[in-house]
């Protein structure tokens, strides 16, 4: 077959880049080949935009076990185990089919963390949506929803935490991004490598069909009108498969007949193939003609190119195959031995002897192009920052304001989507979703793990420096107001098109920003996901830098929630609030604006509050901690107390404001950062400002739990004063009631 | 005395039976495979939750033909207490082992989440150690939990007395709001005739300890510790 321009340029190649293939291979490729390196050299497996800049990320730290490269990053938690995490979007196919297309992005990430050698214990997910105002929107939210949870609660991994946010820009692109975190052995980190010449390469699990052939292309190219036909390239889920894989897989990692294994995500059988071979600086030779395949006629390219899901490539040591095999039946699964490893350190592929494809798997992988992109200020940006609040009206008041948040689909409690997640599975769970950061504990220790997931777009779009920063602070402080000491992160970049010069100056700004915050709050990155070209017809979506972050407890007795425990308990407020209302929850639900700075962060003092929190917690001192994050004080005291039963009373200081009408707005909404709202016995309060002053940490005690009502007082003079139970309504109904309209309609 | 919870490949609440068994109650447990003929001199026998085949035919549908069923209807035949949570109340049904079928959820969402749920009666072996009085605060984790049977089952359950948990309010009074699923007369669990094969749609083995929330299921699990002591329920072998 020729290879013509046309072929070229619609398997996502630029010339330069078909000139260096050739380089590569020293002669025209094959249409295989040429399919191979389409996708290995696609944004999505090649990261050939951002790699230059993900370098610049810290990635060691003493407890990482294992940082970028592998299936998944590992820190040490103590008592010899590891914990396994990773997050990974998802989001071009869940626009394309909202269930599968989350339903895989779960099973994706899953199967990262299982071929680590860990066993999943819990799932998060970030999610971002348009307006629900919307019906194609909420179409897609709820689909989205449902595919997390059919695979997800199948499969018998909780759901336990995560975070959704809305904005218009997400319409035609939403994100899903899922984060998986498994234990393991810290010894016993099983690597996706193939080495030992003459092992043999097996192939298990589902058989291979023409399902999602060109997926890792399609995620590296922008949405237009014609993306919806592209249905056929989204893969179909199959979490009883997955179950069964999983189950496998562990037993076998309990042998030591494994040499290595990877899961067949993007690209499939081509990536899994090249990457082990590169990892382990050996050849790795299969013949496609024995790949197990669920229909007929498939050509060598398809079979290489298939994403097919619930699939593993593995390598096992010669002389044990028996073994392998024997495990895999007992699970009515067929582990098909299709090649072997070679010395040769090349991919070789044969069909029925036949070679089709012959390329040196370095050119693959290491050798794939990078780009250090053109970057430039995008244009809006100076205009966007700027915030004249005498020029945006009237302020509403604090009552209507407070309402109107307390409705938001940002701000709702989310009780409508995690009740659809079996977040109790394997009852380990001991914070439920919607009262912090999710926990679980380690069964075996006294430990826990806090895990969050954070990042808020409208700061990022804002100033992508500082926003980045602002995700990195705001996920370590959720895990820290459970007690939890931060101690690893992974990150997932959710951007629009690299190939413009302003996205990609969001980018790199952005993963800065993301590497200092990290550096200054000692959370080494231990490995991620790019997604870019999130842009539908030409407009990007905010940029969103998804951070998560994993904590240690050190003893799960001592966890804190969101919620007031008791009447009489003393509320304090750890840090201190600014008329800070750039990029605020208030300016956009109220006046529609997404305009000004974000709050500024200084993290040594963010760094200071985490370890007072932590010290605070393990302590027993402090009986529940929340962050302040979107809807700012006001909002995240009222949270203080849903759920619970409890009023509060509580009186703060105004605010220094350039435009007097909006002191109250200000001080009650505007979204200053490195904040908590604590509780602690009317004993203990003492104690706790001492802690704080030693560390430098301002403290005020502000109010006291109890009573039917929500309460503000600034400087001295009633500015809120609410019923519990009609602000609790309002929280509780907005998100439920966009999807029970929906159906009362349909 | 020995729990057995039986293991089908798709079961995912196998080692949450077992872990409440062995760790929490300090019984002895074994998990014993689904291909497996022989529940090993087990006292008590545990279907956990789960979807066992993938449930994607109907949930239970496959489960039924697994090997250790002949062995577990066999211990059931002989008297010997069965216990189905959730998949395993769903398999139960589909063994016709006990009477009904499922429904998805009225709302036709997987619904998670702790409900309050009756104990109705004290004379099967996972209830002699239970109240009556106060509702147990359990969680439920389904799609296909909305209990249904013909008018004429449902009027021979309730009249011999084998719907054993009912979705109840906080203060115990039995309504529309706290049933989570639709179920028929708001049942939560039912026994059979004999009363030694028991299945409910919540998970009590998710609530044996406060620090996961709620310790309130334990008292399943004591009872079977106490009905078998007490050779109430003693199996032939």
């Amino acid at each position: 077959m020729t290879i013509t321009n046309e072929l070229i340029a619609q398997h996502g190649l630029t010339s330069d880049e078909y000139q260096r293939l050739v380089e590569a291979l020293k002669r025209e490729p094959t249409l295989t080949e040429l399919g191979i390196f389409s996708v290995m050299w696609s944004e999505h497996c090649s990261y050939k935009s951002s790699r230059v800049h993900l370098k610049t990320l810290p990635t060691s730290g003493q407890r990482v076990l294992q940082g970028p490269g592998e299936n998944a990053g590992a820190v040490d938690i103590g008592d010899g185990l590891a914990a396994v995490f990773k997050i990974e979007s998802h989001n071009h196919p869940s626009f394309i089919e909202p269930y599968q297309g989350a339903a895989t992005g779960v099973g994706g990430i899953i199967r990262d963390i299982f071929t680590m050698g860990a066993r999943p214990i819990a799932l998060l997910n970030s999610l971002r949506f348009g307006s629900l105002e919307d019906p194609l929107v909420r179409r897609t939210m709820a689909g989205v929803v449902s595919g997390i949870a059919g695979y997800g609660n199948s499969i018998g991994i909780p759901t336990v935490g995560g975070e959704i946010g809305f904005d218009e820009s997400y319409t035609g692109n939403p994100l899903v991004n899922v984060f998986c975190l498994g234990i393991a052995k810290a010894d016993e980190i099983v690597k996706a490598v193939a080495s030992g010449a003459g092992n043999p390469v097996y192939y298990v699990g589902a058989k291979t069909g023409r399902d999602g052939i060109h997926g890792a292309t399609m995620a590296s190219a922008e949405f237009d009108d014609k993306s919806a036909e592209k249905r056929p390239a989204v893969q179909v889920g199959d979490p009883f498969m997955e179950k069964l894989l999983l189950e496998a897989c562990l037993e076998v990692m309990q042998t030591d007949a494994l040499v290595g294994i990877q899961d067949m995500g993007a690209a499939g059988l081509t990536s899994s193939s090249c990457e082990m071979g590169a990892r382990g600086g050996a050849g790795v030779e299969i013949d496609v003609s024995l790949v197990p395949q669920r229909e007929t006629g498939m050509t060598p390219y398809e079979i290489m190119l298939s994403e097919s899901q619930e699939r593993m490539l593995l390598v096992a040591k010669r002389g044990r195959e028996a073994e392998v095999e024997r495990i895999f039946e007992k699970w009515d699964l067929h582990a098909v031995r299709i090649g072997e490893v070679t010395t040769d350190g090349r991919l070789r592929v044969r069909n029925k002897g036949e070679v089709v494809a012959d390329i040196p798997n370095k050119a693959l992988t290491d050798d794939a192009p990078r780009y250090t992109r053109p970057v430039s200020e995008p244009s809006y940006l100076k205009e966007a920052q700027r915030l004249d609040l005498g020029a945006i009206g009237q302020p509403a008041s604090p009552r209507d304001a407070f309402r109107k948040l307390l409705a938001s689909p940002g701000i709702a409690t989310k009780r409508w989507v995690y009740r659809q997640y079996d977040h109790m599975v394997r009852t380990n769970t001991l914070v439920l979703p919607g009262m912090g950061a999710g926990v679980v504990r380690i069964k075996g220790t006294r430990r826990a793990l806090a895990l969050s997931v954070d990042c808020n777009g409208r700061f990022v779009y804002l100033d992508p420096f500082l926003g980045a920063q602002h995700a990195v602070a705001e996920a370590a402080r959720n895990v820290a107001c459970a007690g939890a000491l931060p101690i690893g992160a992974t990150n997932c970049l959710n951007f629009g098109n690299p190939e413009k010069p302003e996205v990609m100056w969001q980018f790199v700004r952005a993963v800065e920003g993301m590497g200092a915050a990290c550096r200054a709050l000692d959370v080494p990155i231990t490995g991620g996901n790019v997604s870019l070209y999130n842009e539908t017809d030409g407009h990007a979506v905010l940029p969103t830098p998804v951070i998560g972050v994993v904590g240690v407890i050190e003893d799960g007795d001592r966890v804190a929630r969101r919620t007031f425990q008791a009447a009489g308990d003393v509320v304090v407020l750890l840090g201190e609030g600014r008329a800070e209302l750039g990029g605020s929850e208030y300016l956009k639900t109220v006046h529609g604006l997404l305009r000004g700075v974000p709050p500024a962060l200084d993290l040594t003092r963010e760094a200071a509050l985490q370890r007072l929190l932590v010290d605070g917690i393990s302590t027993g001192i402090i009986r529940s901690a929340h962050d302040c994050a979107e809807g700012g004080f006001a909002i995240t005291l009222a949270e203080c107390c849903f759920d619970t039963g409890f009023g509060v009373s509580a009186e703060i200081a105004s605010v220094a404001v350039g435009e007097a009408s909006f002191a109250d707005i200000a001080a009650l909404f505007a979204e200053s950062a490195s904040r908590v709202v604590v509780s602690v016995s009317a004993t203990a309060v003492s104690d706790l400002l001492a802690r704080a002053q030693a560390v430098g940490v301002p403290a005020t005690r502000i109010g006291t739990v109890g009573g039917h009502r929500i309460r503000i007082d600034v400087d001295g003079r009633t500015v809120l004063d609410e019923s519990l139970v009609e602000s609790e309504g309002i929280w509780s109904s907005a998100l439920e009631q966009y999807f029970e309209r929906a159906r009362a309609i349909a | 005395m020995k729990f057995a919870v039986v293991v089908f490949p798709g079961s995912n609440c196998d080692h949450d039976a077992h872990y409440a068994a062995e760790h929490v109650l300090g019984q002895q447990a074994e998990l014993i495979w689904h291909k497996d003929t022989s529940l090993r001199g087990a006292a008590v026998v545990v279907l956990p939750g789960g979807f066992a085949h993938g449930d994607y035919l109907r949930t239970g549908a496959i489960a039924r033909f697994s090997p250790i069923m002949q062995e577990v209807k066999r211990f059931a035949d002989a008297g010997g207490p069965v216990l189905g949570i959730c998949n395993g109340f769903q398999i139960l049904l589909e063994a016709g082992m006990l009477p009904g079928a499922m429904l998805r959820n009225a709302s036709l969402h997987f619904h998670c989440e702790h409900v309050y749920v009756k104990v109705e009666q004290t004379d099967t072996p996972f209830t002699v150690a239970c109240s009556t009085e106060r509702p147990l605060r359990i969680p439920v984790a389904h799609g296909e939990g909305n209990y249904y049977a013909e008018p004429d089952v449902v009027a021979r359950l309730e009249k011999n007395r084998q719907v054993v948990f009912r979705y109840v309010d906080a203060s115990g009074q039995r309504t529309d709001a706290a049933n989570p699923n639709g179920s028929l007369n708001n049942i939560a669990g039912i026994c059979n005739d004999r009363r030694n094969v028991v299945g409910l749609m919540p998970h009590p083995e998710r609530a044996c300890e406060l620090a996961v929330g709620s310790a309130d299921g334990l008292a399943l699990f004591e009872s079977a510790v106490k009905a078998v002591s007490e050779r109430a329920f003693a199996t032939s072998r």
